[in-house]
């Protein structure tokens, strides 16, 4: 057989690549994000939180809280930062990784009053993630409680709505879990946890 | 371990086994022209092939297979160069995010090509929605067919008889089928599965927010599904996102997780499914996803037994956990995929070595779709060539007779990705230039060089994400063991496919050393084993083991 002279064959390569860039490259994800759009919108635009029409948020992406009247997540290496987000890489002996873990518990300790979750002194591997234990969220419930001036019933209301919560995050799978923006946005939305605070 | 790891790992685990040998039949009906369930698209293939000039019919030989996929990653290397470092100019851009350096770039070319999907960059800190979708993803999709296509015209050439009309098929039709019956389809389901648990798909501009504490913020969206699909479907493992699939738009829920490992199993999990159908001895099959599942199944228990003993949650996510995490980093490493879904550089000692082992040993448990199979052939016949000198047999692999050039152009497979992750390592300690990137001191800063070598020549892409990788001197040295470690391996394989095809098979007589059998099994373990450990243990002794026993010690760097 004879082998085409470099020039067609390149050509080839060329038109071929055109070709599948077309259908991988601008119809396929044009395709998706069509169907995405129209089934999901909600989670294909970010599972954005939305509060008097201003986006405060995403529920699937931690952020900073400093104020005690919010639920804290998981310490996070790139401080909760969307774009460039990121996790410490520090090895499993870093002396640094000790030190920065026996200061989150000194904190930790300071505001809570008990031992931290592990979760809570272990920065995520994303840096925003927005999921904590049942334990850490019930540990940070009287601190939240106490800063937005709740009756002890709303305070009792709060804990029934992370038992709930953990419940609900089961699934199929098992893994009961904690999500900080979605309970945060219940303090927010909900008069029963608005307590004397007024939102920013 | 409680209940719901283990319902992970059984999840993940069956649905595999039950899957594979379906779609390994399916492929093989795909690869073979025959009629197959998804055959109505077969207006849309010859429609592919008019535009693009292919005579899908035309017979390739081994050199000219070779020249048109060499031809055709380069050329696509050049044109993912220029999309990168023109993506100024280009539209779809929303951030206006300028072109990358020229050695950034070049290294992500190279490793998109590659299959690698090593990533010196954050995706959405630098890259406009036109160059991950239209450069990046398309690459995921064409690199991981270039492989399939590949080990498919292999074992043609192994299982040719001794009709010289026919060659080891055509790169095109194959890269065509590759890409319409088994990877676009799939991909397009799991882009939608992945969308309902929460990964972004949009392409519009970054969202302006503000925090509940007043801040101001913008957060990334982008058509990530469609390329999150592909990345583990194809074994690329190229996140879409900066963290991977540790970021909770690439991965938002322990079940994305389960899909997301599921799907970088599957394909690699169905090609000795795939071989056993194509060589006609579905034994033969059966004996390779054995050993490749027994390697699978120590290195998970290896790694959970660390990870739930020694490790920490640092780098990783809640809905994760320790188990989700060191099972999601052995899948990773074990085929090609190099996806994260935790940190690998603050996993414990032994899990973050297993790992690395998983990339060492040649990406063959599994490995890389198409590529885990051509790299374990390479075993297979050194496997058959010392068990013949041993027992005196000459050595036949499926009839055909294993000569000088063919364990010569497998020990080329063999030697070429070793031989580059201890020297370019050694060269990268040696050097300044190296030694700045290292982001852990003791045996850490080791094992992140090594890791990133291991990563590039293996094809993987996942890191040790500590080392500081954009210098122009980590993206040419990544670039080159990328480049070296895709095409050393796939020539020479094509070589002995192009060998076998040539030599007439002989029929099977007493004296034949049966290859389907569990007793060859444990021997092909065994060399498997013995050549990854005796060229690794010394550097992975200085790296991790000594990490592990300094760690048990106490000593903190």
């Amino acid at each position: 057989m004879r082998i085409p002279a470099i020039p067609a064959r390149i050509f080839k390569s060329v038109r071929f690549l055109f070709v599948m860039t077309i259908l991988l490259g601008i119809v396929y994800p044009a395709v998706v994000t069509g169907i995405a759009q129209l089934i999901f919108p909600d989670k294909a635009n970010g599972s954005l939180i939305v509060l008097d029409g201003k986006v405060r948020g995403s529920s699937l992406l931690a952020q900073r809280f400093d104020s005690p009247q919010f639920f804290h997540p998981r310490p996070s290496a790139t401080d909760y930062t969307y774009i460039g987000a990121g996790a410490s890489n520090q090895g499993p002996i870093s002396a640094a990784l000790v030190k920065t873990v026996e200061d989150r518990q000194v904190t930790w300790e300071r505001s809570y009053g008990s031992l931290a979750p592990e979760e809570m002194l272990y920065a995520s591997g994303s840096g925003l993630d927005p999921d904590i234990s049942v334990d850490a969220a019930l540990a940070q419930v009287n601190t939240v409680a106490k800063a937005r001036g709740l009756s002890d019933y709303s305070r009792r209301a709060l804990v029934a709505a992370i038992n709930e919560q953990a419940r609900a995050s089961k699934g199929l799978i098992g893994v009961v879990r904690i999500n900080v923006m979605k309970l945060n946005t219940l303090l927010e939305t909900d008069p029963e946890y608005r307590g004397t605070v007024t939102r920013q | 371990m409680n209940s719901s790891d283990i319902a992970q790992l059984a999840i993940v685990g069956i649905s595999a086994c039950i899957l594979a040998p379906f779609l390994g039949s399916y492929m093989e009906r795909v690869y073979a022209g025959k009629p197959h369930p998804l055959a109505f698209l077969g207006r849309f293939e010859r429609f592919i092939y008019k535009v693009t000039g292919i005579d899908p019919h035309e017979q390739m030989n081994w050199k000219q297979y070779t020249v048109s996929l060499l031809e055709f990653s380069f050329i696509s290397i050049a044109v993912l160069f220029l999309i990168l470092v023109g993506q100024g100019f280009l539209p779809f851009n929303p951030q206006k995010y300028p072109g990358l350096a020229w050695d950034l770039a070049l290294n992500t070319a190279i490793s998109f090509v590659t299959n690698t999907n090593w990533q010196a960059y954050s995706g959405e800190a630098s890259l406009s929605y036109l160059a991950q979708a239209a450069g990046l993803a398309v690459q995921n999709f064409l690199s991981a067919a270039a492989g399939m296509a590949v080990a498919v015209a292999i074992v043609r050439g192994i299982a040719r008889g001794t009709d010289s009309r026919e060659g080891l098929g055509n790169f095109w039709a194959d890269m065509t089928r590759s890409v319409l019956y088994i990877l676009l389809p799939l991909s397009l389901i799991l882009a939608i599965a992945l969308v309902s648990q929460g990964v972004v798909q949009s392409i519009s501009g970054y969202v302006p927010t503000l925090s509940f504490e007043g801040k101001n913020g913008l957060i990334p969206l982008g058509p990530a599904a469609s390329q999150i699909a592909i990345k583990h479907l194809g074994t690329n493992g190229g996140g879409f996102f900066g963290p991977n699939s540790a970021f909770p738009f690439e991965n938002p829920t322990p079940l994305s997780n389960i899909l997301e490992m599921l799907a970088q199993i599957l394909i690699p999990f169905a090609f000795p499914f795939l071989f056993g159908a194509m060589v006609k001895d579905k034994k033969q099959g059966y004996m390779l996803f054995m050993v490749m599942f027994v390697l699978l199944s120590i290195a998970v228990w290896g790694s959970l037994t660390s990870e739930l003993r020694w490790g920490t949650l640092e780098g990783k996510e809640y809905r994760f956990g320790k188990a989700g995490s060191a099972l999601f980093s052995v899948l990773t490493t074990i085929t090609s995929c190099g996806a994260v879904n935790a940190m690998h550089d603050s996993l414990s000692p032994l899990s973050g070595m297993i790992a690395m082992f998983d990339i060492m040993i040649g990406e063959v448990i599994f490995g890389g779709v198409g590529s885990g199979l051509y790299g374990m052939l390479a075993l297979v016949i050194v496997a058959v060539f010392i068990a013949g000198l041993m027992v005196g047999r000459s050595p036949e692999y499926l009839g055909k007779k294993i000569e000088a050039r063919e364990m010569q152009l497998s020990m080329i497979a063999i030697i070429i990705p070793n031989f580059l992750i201890l020297v370019l390592s050694a060269v990268a300690i040696s050097l300044s230039a190296g030694r700045a990137g290292i982001a852990n001191s003791g045996p850490h800063g080791l094992s992140e060089i090594l890791y990133a070598y291991s990563s590039g020549a293996g094809n993987n892409g996942s890191a040790f994400g500590g080392l500081a990788a954009n210098s122009v001197f980590y993206n040419l040295t990544v670039g080159l063991a990328m480049l070296l470690g895709r095409f050393g391996v796939m020539v020479p394989m094509l070589g002995v496919g192009g060998s076998l095809a040539a030599k007439k098979r002989v029929p099977q007589g007493s004296g034949t050393l049966r290859t389907n059998t569990l007793t060859f099994g444990v021997f092909l373990f065994f060399v498997i084993i013995i050549v990854a450990g005796l060229t690794h243990f010394p550097a992975l002794t200085l790296g991790p083991i000594l990490e592990h026993f300094l760690m048990l010690q106490g000593v903190k760097l």
